[in-house]
């Protein structure tokens, strides 16, 4: 690995695998939607998606083929934490991958028309994500469990703010995150390190340092009771959801409850970019036994996600079909309330443990996916995170389980979520 | 860096396919059985689905207990899936797994028992997926898209079945299709991961080797898809839904169609390039109509459809149409350009390295290439076959395969007019 940092601030990283010829790079930026204020959800993503709308040098119509043509893929995504722009693509594209990189840092557009257009872009992702009710089930059980962090309203933003939001509101979120200093430039692949660190000169050293605004910090205050919504709609099918708030990333008790999700729901590992590729080992699992092998859910899942600031470990049910929402509902927290009280097994913890030693290689699949690591760790807390996992999943101990369980697994800590399908009367 | 695969047929006709990739210690593995939804009994729909789902709930000598908690402890990852016409098994594990969760595999593929309580269980799980799809304005749409396509032919046929085909199903269904499906003649393992491949070879054929061959089953020979003579349109109300789900589709083409290629660079260049090619220029970027607009092409066995789809405010359901039925009519009329042909050829050739750079990638395109005969050196092959489509190849593609007076759309979503809620 190496590291350096540019004059103006940029933090670079570059990683050598030479199996083979291809490039990941992936530009990252220490914002989210936790950045977005009153009006302004969603403000973080749109501006991601007006990020690839042309840029001083890189007019609108030529933005396209500039990767295609070296075979390579494109992407980017903003979640509550990071925004992030990635190209993988054969090594030639190297060149072209930096150079729209450091365009998008500092020369984006944002036409008028081009704003316009991408809103109802926006909307209709928004609009499809709704056609599913687990999502919107998520959207408000997240809504209801943090009554101060910004972490509580989507990445996508609530629709009545993408209606009203200006141009002038998109551009002046760019203004504000998008230097040299708030961000981090990850290569990774059949690379040769010096090369790579003076080509990231060329391209990014021109580019104004200065300081970044603070990013405002918000502190949730403890919950003190249960929180309960039931969403209502038209539906076939009813989902259970229940979320507690959990532990950052580096405190330490991340690990502990990473460990009491493996045992509860099988190992998901801890890339969010290659997450469900390969899918998790769950069939011993204590959820999977209590819930699907009974036959009272058809499928039921974990979900502790790395983040900078606490938030939520989640369970969420499908319930199967002719059982209930409360038969699933008695069965998850029977069976959190029994790890609460009694632990996990010395058996369970060595279980654990080589299930999520085995993810932990998993996730780094291929260029594209250290690339990812190393940059999300580093934008979330230090890229030495993403090398050290195992070491902090050594250090667990049944004892650090049962605790993080204790204190996660309690009523007051929990806001719980029922879809409720509704018969069509049309159909 | 060519690939360098090792294949084997065993003597029992197993094909074994194995290719060293050493980027990470771990390995994938796919075997294919050459049987799936198309063989299902007729009102018997889904018996394949079924049957994927139980295959690895326990076998002669190991409980599903058992099978759980070995492959769990080893962080091991097994998936068994049906598709049309096959039924895979997709493995990802550790190196130092590799040799039992192979023995788990094939114990699995040869001696499954079907166990009563996991056919219900997992019975009750697809009955809740059909139920989970029929809330879903895309799976409305696309489910909708086959039957009116394939109206008699058995690509109308969900491989999941419907509700009453699998509330029919019982252990003997399965227990029957296992007897006469699954046989080692036209079996494929691909192994692709971090050790020598001749330990791979050997694993395999230790594990598979003495399944005894029993009869080969004839060749399959799916028969022909009548294409539409006129066009329709049906409309599928959702109400409570916020958006609608469009999908335009034609009868399509066999992968062994000598047009094959042609299509694929003239589907790229119609609505895959960077965000959903013309398609994505006119509804997306142009009109701002659409999060995703896009089209594929599903050439197998027999003629899969040719398919556009695009996710609308109901609002634009009409214009959305109206804009596909444009860029296709301009297509047939003018055809694409010398640059789009030449992106589209750059950008699929170019690709390869990408798709094979993981353990994954490569056993998916391994199995590709053998259940199509395509060759051990079709990585090598394919830019080549990839760059000889001309410009006209490309555009008679269109014509041939894309016909406004003749396509069948299906709109899943609430009624226009409505902004939903």
């Amino acid at each position: 690995m190496r590291e350096a940092t540019l004059d103006n601030g940029l933090k670079v990283l570059v990683q050598e695998i030479h199996t083979a010829p291809l490039a990941s790079v992936w530009c990252w930026y220490r914002v989210g939607s936790r950045d977005e204020g009153t009006g302004l959800t969603g403000v973080s993503h749109w501006v991601e998606h007006m990020n690839f709308k042309g840029t001083a040098n890189i007019p609108r119509d030529q933005v396209k083929g500039i990767i295609e043509q070296f075979g390579g893929s494109w992407n980017g995504y903003t979640w509550i934490d990071q925004t992030t722009y990635l190209e993988t693509a054969s090594i030639e594209a190297l060149d072209r991958m930096l150079f729209i990189e450091a365009e998008r840092m500092d020369r984006c557009l944002y036409e008028p028309t081009e704003c316009e257009s991408e809103r109802t872009v926006i909307i209709s992702e928004l609009q499809g994500g709704e056609n599913d009710p687990e999502q919107l089930l998520d959207m408000e059980v997240t809504a209801t469990a943090f009554k101060v962090h910004p972490y509580r309203h989507p990445t996508i933003g609530w629709q009545s703010d993408l209606e009203a939001m200006t141009r002038e509101d998109l551009y002046g979120h760019y203004r504000r995150f998008y230097r040299p200093s708030n961000a981090t430039i990850v290569v990774v692949g059949d690379v040769d390190s010096d090369d790579v660190l003076r080509r990231v000169e060329r391209e990014f050293g021109g580019i104004p340092g200065g300081p970044v605004a603070e990013r405002r910090r918000f502190v949730e205050p403890p919950q003190q009771a249960e929180r309960r919504v039931t969403l209502r709609k038209e539906g076939t099918t009813a989902y259970w959801k229940a979320a507690f708030h959990a532990p950052a990333f580096g405190d330490r008790a991340f690990f502990p409850l990473l460990v009491a999700d493996a045992v509860l729901s099988g190992a998901a590992g801890l890339n969010i970019w290659s997450a469900g590729r390969v899918p998790r080992p769950q069939r011993s699992a204590r959820l999977y036994r209590a819930l699907v092998d009974t036959g009272l859910a058809s499928s039921v899942g974990g979900s502790l996600m790395p983040t900078a600031q606490p938030f939520l470990y989640a369970v969420s049910a499908t319930v199967a079909e002719g059982q209930s929402l409360a038969a699933v509902e008695d069965g998850v927290l029977a069976t959190l309330e029994r790890m609460s009280r009694e632990g996990i097994t010395p058996p369970e913890l060595d279980k654990a443990r080589a299930q999520l030693r085995a993810r932990f290689v998993f996730d780094m699949d291929g260029v594209t996916d250290i690339a990812h690591q190393l940059g999300y760790f580093e934008t979330i807390g230090s890229w030495r995170d993403a090398l050290d996992l195992e070491g902090r999943l050594a250090a667990v101990s049944v004892e650090d389980v049962h605790e993080a369980a204790r204190r996660t697994f309690t009523s007051s800590n929990r806001t719980v979520g029922w879809f409720e399908p509704q018969a069509d009367a049309c159909r | 860096m060519p690939l360098t695969p090792l294949r084997q047929v065993l003597a029992n006709g197993v094909t074994v396919v194995v290719q060293e990739n050493h980027t990470t210690p771990a390995v994938s593995l796919l075997a294919a059985q050459r049987a799936g939804g198309y063989d299902d009994p007729d009102g018997r729909e889904g018996t394949a689905a079924l049957l994927a789902r139980v295959l690895d709930r326990g076998t002669a000598t190991r409980t599903a207990d058992q099978i759980a908690d070995d492959l769990d402890g080893r962080g091991a990852s097994l998936t068994v899936s049906a598709g049309r016409h096959q039924v895979g098994v997709s493995a990802t594990c550790l190196v130092d797994d590799f040799v039992p969760v192979l023995a788990i595999v094939a114990d699995a593929l040869r001696n499954p028992v079907f166990p009563g309580h996991d056919v219900a269980t997992r019975r009750g799980e697809i009955l809740t997926t059909i139920r989970q799809e029929e809330d879903d304005p895309a799976s409305v749409a696309v489910n909708r898209m086959f039957r009116e396509l394939y109206g008699s032919h058995p690509y109308a046929r969900r491989v999941r079945g419907t509700v009453d085909s699998v509330e029919r199903l019982m252990r003997d269904d399965l227990v029957r299709f296992h007897q006469r499906q699954f046989v080692p003649s036209g079996h494929v393992v691909v192994v692709v991961g971090g050790l020598d491949a001749s330990l791979m070879l050997s694993a395999v054929s230790d594990a598979l080797g003495d399944w005894p061959a029993g009869s080969g089953r004839p060749p399959l020979d799916v028969p022909e898809a009548p294409a539409a003579a006129a066009r329709c349109q049906v409309d599928i109300a959702m109400p409570d839904k916020s958006q609608s789900d469009v999908a335009y589709g034609f009868v399509g083409i066999r992968r062994a169609d000598a047009g094959f290629m042609a299509a694929s660079v003239m589907n790229n260049a119609l609505g895959q390039y960077a965000l959903g090619g013309r398609l994505g220029d006119s509804i997306r970027e142009r009109q701002g109509m659409a999060y995703y607009v896009f089209s594929s092409l599903d050439a197998g066995l027999g003629p899969g459809p040719v398919m556009i789809r695009a996710g609308v405010a109901a609002g634009n359901v009409a214009r959305t149409i109206a804009s596909i039925d444009a860029e296709v009519e301009a297509i047939r009329a003018e055809g694409f350009t010398e640059k789009e042909i030449a992106e589209s050829k750059q950008y699929l050739a170019g690709s390869l390295p990408r798709q094979l750079e993981t353990n994954a990638g490569i056993a998916a395109f391994l199995l590709n290439a053998e259940l199509f005969g395509l060759g051990a050196d079709y990585d090598q092959r394919l830019p080549g076959l990839i760059r000889a489509v001309t410009r006209d190849a490309a555009i008679d593609a269109a014509r041939r395969l894309l016909d406004p007076s003749r396509a069948t759309v299906v709109v899943a979503g609430p009624p226009a007019g409505e902004p939903g809620p």
